[in-house]
């Protein structure tokens, strides 16, 4: 009893102080943010409240949980919100994308400008899409490598749904024009507070499910997962070390000041694409690769090996976003060589994922969703070598600022988490809801093909644009002067443009396929369809005509 | 606990332990996989030891081949610079009315004037110097204040309307209908009968009536505008703010009075002629011998309205 009304208390003091915050709010988007949070709090209290068996109460006997069984709910709507999310951060990807070949489509509006869609791009897919994928299967990884239900039930909750409100509050924000200007951290000083809050939750459960867990060692998945949790909370800490002006409004002033704060920025930034996108889901690779394929993981040392290589080196790699700018020389040559470093130990990922194939190769044929994890592994592999060579100082001066860096990080997006993440949805789906496989398989193949191609359209034309117009850049005529200015650069990616923009609408109906093909798999239902297989093989017919004798 | 076996497909034995059905072979490391890892290790030592890399108290170690970012960027400068520097001095030393006869150093000039435009024009002019309301359009030749080298030059050296230059082109049409010296009926007779001088309109006789008695000072009896005070030539169906009826209306109303920075305060003198070249290439530059039929601009700064 004494657990509901304290359930009840905090909700209300939740609400209580939404309520204050609104009503002395200082500009309007503040006070959007906060009717938002007092909505939030008021389900929060209606949920706990309406959840609560009293009769089990009343009669003074527990509520049985079957402890039989693991924790799955809140992987259960992951699932279908990670679909969503996808969906949504890709069709805003098509839309930025094609503003930037019709400006027309800016509309003129302030909340429609690419200035606030971008964001809103960028934080759907990495944060909504990427972030409630990694939450989910987190916690469906470590529930079965564990061979424990969640510790903290109710704190797991508080994180899966408080995450949500963050995506919520990040994506109203980005569209009322609320930033502190930092690319990838852009929401407010209070919605920071609410992400820690979240985020210390989420250690607490991750970590207490680890410490109650059945299995004398912890998974290698588990690791990168830890690794994941607590780097995203250091980096989430000091990169928004921010001063509100009013507690009552939605401006802050950063802590760091100056090169210190772009070196803050591109530590945070490089290690939320290190930790986040990478440690976060080499974690989903380490468990569901061996699962599909149904095959041992390659090498149990390697994986040792990279994983402490990896996130050594990973931290100190920021600076290479800062090459020939204000910040020291010592710095930026220690961001570039930390960079080379990093290249084997993110290939051995790649390696560890792609030879566990070894003995059940012939799978990539009939199984789509294993051809989806090795493209993702095969993207991976690209990315992590591109990374690093872009960092080399020679290379650099070509390639930044140019859009070979946005080819770079969508060969690393669409190819690796984007398809790692899809083959997880498509592995969870039939389990989570009991069904003996996905609606349909034939459609997995669709998704596949349209999805790489969409890649591929997508980061050639990008390298290709960015090459181009970093040569454009530093054109000297005959005379000595330079050549081209930066308009004539723009107008010269725009059939580039185009072609970026085809890749996206291949990718996205591929998601869109891939949402129904849940959907339906969700409703229990089956494609009659002929199964993928490969041709047939008659060993008996497979040998010359005895030789017929002439007449 | 352990249960180690030799897997079957690979030969490989595992490790022993399992998680969920998930077990690890005891691979070792690939060889190619190590030795490129020490590889780039060993890059980086070596390249830690000859470039600025390791901080200390006051400032980081400077590396054995003393690079530095800015001292590499100073000498791409320099080098630019000193392959500029024949043209630069020929130039200095060449009168822009003599340009004409030189035609290599001539093209070198067009050049660099590309070149300096698009930084410091651009935003206005345009890319493609086609200017557009309120900024002259480049390409054509319609020139408010002359158009050979020499009055381009002018031009560009003390801009137009800068207070506290004497020698910027600076002249002030009334504010004909805002200050009352026509009435709204008179100023939209008179927008027609402007119109008209193009052919965009009948004409209309009351119009040139006020024509006659408040413009042809500046804008001449025919209309065709005198450059001695940068006064538009309203015959050639050219508008600088625009030709509609109501922005015709608009300017008789409320006069413009458009600026431009004076450039001699900001880039050098070799860089202006340079610009003059650039902007008189573009199309409609004037030779000297062409003289407008205009008197040409003597002393700009002393225009009357």
């Amino acid at each position: 009893m004494e657990s509901v009304v304290a359930r009840a208390g905090i909700w209300l003091a939740a609400l209580f102080v939404a309520i204050v915050m609104f009503v002395n709010a200082v500009d309007t988007g503040f006070a959007i943010h906060m009717a938002i949070f007092g909505l939030a709090a008021i389900a929060g209290l209606v949920i706990s409240l309406r959840k609560t068996n009293y009769f089990a109460l009343a009669n003074g006997v527990g509520t049985a949980v079957d402890q039989g069984r693991y924790d799955d709910d809140l992987i259960r709507a992951g699932v279908i919100l990670t679909t969503f999310w996808g969906c949504v951060g890709f069709l805003v990807g098509l839309v930025i994308a094609l503003q930037l070949a019709f400006p027309v489509l800016n509309l003129g509006l302030e909340w429609t400008t690419f200035g606030r869609i971008r964001p809103l791009h960028t934080s759907a897919v990495i944060f909504a899409f990427g972030g409630t994928a990694l939450i989910a299967t987190s916690f469906y990884i470590v529930q079965r490598t564990c061979r424990t239900r969640l510790a903290f039930p109710g704190l797991a909750r508080f994180v899966f749904w408080g995450y949500q409100l963050f995506i919520v509050l990040a994506a109203t924000g980005y569209v009322l024009g609320i930033t502190q200007g930092k690319e990838y951290a852009e929401p407010e000083w209070y919605v920071d507070l609410w992400l820690t809050v979240v985020w210390v939750a989420y250690l607490a459960v991750f970590v207490g499910t680890l410490v109650k867990r059945k299995e004398p060692h912890i998974y290698v998945a588990n690791w990168f997962f830890l690794s994941f949790i607590l780097t995203i909370a250091m980096l989430h800490l000091v990169n928004n070390a921010n001063l509100p002006v009013s507690v009552f409004g939605s401006h802050s002033v950063a802590v760091w000041a100056g090169v210190q704060g772009a070196l803050v920025q591109w530590w945070y930034g490089h290690n939320a694409v290190g930790f986040f996108l990478t440690a976060g889901f080499l974690a989903m690779m380490y468990y569901f690769v061996p699962k599909q394929a149904g095959r041992p993981v390659y090498s149990y040392r390697l994986s040792i090996i990279h994983f402490w290589g990896l996130i050594f080196l990973y931290i100190w790699a920021g600076p290479h976003h800062l090459l020939y700018t204000a910040l020291p020389d010592w710095a930026q040559t220690l961001g570039m060589v930390f960079s080379v470093m990093l290249w084997m130990p993110s290939w051995g990922g790649m390696i560890n994922g792609l030879m566990t194939l070894n003995g059940a190769w012939d799978k990539v044929r009939t199984d789509p969703i294993i051809r989806m994890m090795v493209l993702s592994l095969a993207f991976y592999g690209m990315s992590t070598f591109e990374g690093p060579m872009m960092s080399i100082k020679s290379v650099n001066s070509l390639s930044h600022y140019t859009d070979w860096t946005i080819g770079h990080v969508h060969s690393g997006a669409l190819g690796w988490n984007g398809m790692i993440t899809f083959s997880a949805l498509y592995f969870l789906a039939p389990r989570l809801w009991n069904r003996e496989r996905m609606y349909s398989l034939r459609m997995i193949n669709w998704h596949f093909w349209l999805a790489t191609l969409g890649i591929v359209f997508y980061a050639s034309a990008m390298w290709v644009t960015g090459i181009m117009e970093g040569l454009m850049w530093r054109e000297y005529g005959a005379d000595g002067y330079l050549v081209n200015s930066f308009a004539e650069t723009v107008a010269a990616k725009y059939p580039m443009y185009l072609l970026r923009a085809f890749g996206g609408v291949l990718y996205l109906s591929g998601a869109l396929i891939m949402a129904f093909n849940v959907w339906q798999t969700i409703a229990g239902k089956l494609r009659q369809e002929e199964p993928l297989r490969t041709a047939e093989y008659d060993a008996a017919a497979d040998r010359p005509l005895p030789a017929v004798a002439a007449e | 606990m352990s249960n180690k076996h030799i897997d079957e497909p690979t030969g490989v034995e595992t490790v022993g332990h399992e998680w969920d059905g998930i077990e690890e072979l005891n691979n070792p490391l690939p060889r190619w996989w190590l030795i490129t890892f020490y590889l780039t290790i060993v890059f980086a030592i070596g390249y830690v030891v000859v470039y600025p890399a390791i901080p200390f108290l006051n400032k980081g170690s400077e590396g054995i081949w003393g690079w530095t970012s800015r001292g590499q960027l100073a000498k791409e400068m320099d080098a630019a610079q000193a392959g500029r520097a024949a043209t630069l001095a020929a130039l200095e030393q060449t009168p822009i009315e003599q340009l004409p006869g030189n035609p290599d150093l001539l093209r070198k000039a067009i050049a660099g004037g590309k070149a300096a435009f698009r930084v410091n024009c651009v935003q206005c002019h345009g890319a493609g110097a086609a200017g557009g309301i309120g900024y002259p359009n480049l390409n054509d030749d319609d020139w408010l204040w002359g158009g050979n080298l020499k009055e381009i030059e002018a031009s560009i050296t003390n801009g137009i309307r800068q207070p506290g230059n004497d020698l910027t082109h600076a002249s002030l049409m009334p504010n004909f209908g805002k200050d009352g010296i026509l009435t709204p009926a008179q100023v939209s007779e008179t927008a027609d009968y402007v119109l008209s001088l193009s052919g965009k309109a009948p004409l209309n006789a009351n119009g040139k009536l006020a024509f006659e008695a408040n413009c042809v000072v500046c804008h001449g009896a025919d209309g065709k505008g005198m450059r001695s005070v940068g006064a538009p030539n309203l015959t050639d169906a050219i508008w600088l703010y625009g030709g509609s009826k109501e922005q015709v209306a608009g300017s008789i109303n409320k006069a413009h009075a458009g600026v431009m920075p004076a450039w001699g305060g900001k880039l050098d003198g070799v860089t202006i002629k340079m610009l003059a070249t650039y902007v008189h290439s573009l199309g409609g530059g004037e030779d000297f011998s062409e003289a407008p039929t205009q008197p040409a601009a003597g002393t700009p700064g002393n225009a009357k309205p």
